[in-house]
């Protein structure tokens, strides 16, 4: 076969990974003090950035307020050095809005927006490096600024994705792996309830094999939740320990 | 640039502090905050550097690519910037809000680092005429807490110093090797009229307290590249001259310990601990 082989006879992935592990997930919450709510996530080579305002009056014009629950207003940015080739928009082009909108209605599922009405809460997120999981490190980031943030949600929003070659499924697709030809797919889950917030593929795939995806995807949610649990317990307990002393 | 409402008491009250060098933070009125740099912090570009000024914070990356020389100079190189005000900083730069203000602090950057004297852009030229080397220089502000000039002419110095190009060889086919890119290029000092003194690194409510500002582009010779007037205020000639020797003064005494600071920073190569933003 021709080609870059997502997994070898020996089940390793082109970086060396097994077909289920997930990249290293690095991440902080808290990195600026201007903000609201901000966090900074590494999973593998794709750094991101998150940061809140709000909730707060609604901007612009009164018309986009609603009346029974707060305005979540995403925008998705990448920083023109994140991409291999010199990227030259940083937003505005039809991709990071199509992203802007995913994020929005993934947050909209989670966060308690009843109890901000006539609110906006503002979620902006940059990619300073992409490789691979653009979409699942922007919305990890963004549930950690959102707990910095002090914002009520009904849990933990992580996501991941899930590709599929040879007939095992991958989690955790790198760049190459997600530009390969094969599939990926998308998806967004609030783990306690087991309830997906948001999936997204692009590609053809058996039907048969959906299930197998979606599972993979779930498991490496999950696993993703524990890390985001003890990042925000961990910096729970740095800034009590600041704040007795 | 993100502003901050603050009433007049609080305004007389700086003034008066500056009046008796004394700041709000503690500063003197020629003290800069305390600096954190780091370089090397995304690993695909070429060089990268990031600046936290108290709570400026200024990420910069640059990538060299091979084009063909401007028709006027086909002897040299050339250094093309790009300032992203993101909505991190201010949700007033959502969308197309902080254009404005990127494209002003981009035409500022391209006349500071425009001359001979700041770098030398021969050693960015391949074959003459066919090839040279274009750097895009992006910067990319997270955090505004005035004086940006400052951080992001310190942040491009630091991620040029990081940057690394290879060497090109012109044969029948090409060669490549690693070559570190060293350069002698200015750095802004942005001084602030507060009152009847003047004073360097201003944060945002000292900015609102004062009329004008001038920005002074210094090279570690002394020599000075650029100087501007920023704000809605008027200066005499007296302050002008004032504010240009010390922010001459000022600017050439950061070199020198920048310089140090990056060259130690380079010397502990692959033992050099990457932090970013996880500290």
């Amino acid at each position: 076969m021709a080609g870059l082989e997502l997994l070898s006879d020996q089940g390793y992935r082109l970086d060396g990974r097994k077909a289920s592990e997930l990249r290293k997930v690095q991440a902080r919450m808290g990195v600026f003090g201007q903000a609201d709510g901000s966090a900074y996530m590494e999973q593998g080579n794709t750094k991101a950035l998150a940061v809140v305002y709000g909730p707060h009056e609604v901007r612009g014009s009164r018309s986009k307020s609603l009346h029974d629950r707060a305005v979540i207003n995403c925008q998705y940015s990448m920083a023109t050095f994140s991409t291999a080739e010199r990227k030259r928009r940083p937003h505005g082009d039809r991709k990071s809005s199509e992203m802007s909108l995913h994020l929005k209605q993934t947050f909209e599922a989670a966060v308690l927006t009843q109890l901000y009405p006539r609110s906006q809460i503002d979620i902006y997120v940059k990619i300073l490096q992409s490789d691979g999981g653009n979409y699942s490190a922007c919305v990890n980031a963004a549930t950690l600024a959102l707990v910095d943030a002090g914002i009520p949600m009904r849990d933990y929003v992580c996501a991941c994705t899930a590709g599929f070659a040879e007939g095992t499924a991958l989690a955790d697709l790198c760049h190459a792996e997600e530009t390969g030809g094969g599939t990926a797919l998308s998806l967004a889950l609030l783990p306690r309830s087991q309830s997906i917030a948001l999936v997204q593929m692009d590609a053809r795939l058996h039907q048969d094999h959906l299930d197998t995806l979606m599972e993979a995807a779930m498991e490496a949610c999950k696993g993703l939740s524990k890390v985001l649990d003890s990042v925000v317990r961990q910096h729970l307990q740095e800034v009590s320990v600041l704040s007795r002393d | 640039m993100a502003s901050v409402q603050i009433s007049e008491a609080e305004k007389v009250y700086i003034m008066h502090g500056v009046r008796d060098d004394l700041r709000v933070d503690g500063r003197g009125c020629e003290d800069y905050r305390h600096m954190e740099i780091e370089t090397d912090v995304v690993s695909n570009t070429d060089g990268s550097a990031k600046v936290r000024m108290g709570h400026t914070d200024v990420l910069v990356g640059i990538k060299a690519e091979l084009r063909r020389p401007r028709p006027n100079v086909p002897d040299e190189g050339y250094l093309e910037f790009f300032v992203d005000c993101s909505a991190n900083a201010t949700p007033e730069f959502e969308g197309r809000g902080g254009e404005e203000l990127g494209v002003e602090l981009s035409n500022t950057l391209y006349k500071v680092f425009n001359s001979h004297r700041s770098l030398d852009l021969r050693s960015l030229c391949v074959c003459p005429g066919e090839h040279c080397w274009v750097l895009y220089v992006d910067v990319l502000l997270l955090q505004c807490d005035g004086n940006l000039f400052d951080a992001m002419s310190i942040a491009i110095k630091a991620a040029l110093f990081n940057t690394r190009i290879p060497k090109v060889r012109v044969l029948e086919d090409e060669e490549g090797g690693k070559e570190i890119e060293l350069s002698d290029d200015p750095y802004d000092c942005l001084r602030l009229r507060v009152g009847h003194r003047h004073v360097v690194d201003a944060t945002l409510q000292e900015k609102a307290c004062s009329a004008a500002s001038l920005l002074v582009a210094v090279t570690p010779r002394g020599a000075v590249t650029c100087v501007r007037k920023l704000g809605a205020g008027s200066l005499d000639p007296d302050s002008i001259f004032e504010m240009t020797e010390t922010g001459k003064r000022v600017g050439k005494a950061l070199h020198a310990p920048l310089m140090e600071l990056l060259q130690k920073d380079e010397s502990l190569g692959k033992k050099r601990q990457k932090v970013g933003f996880l500290a």
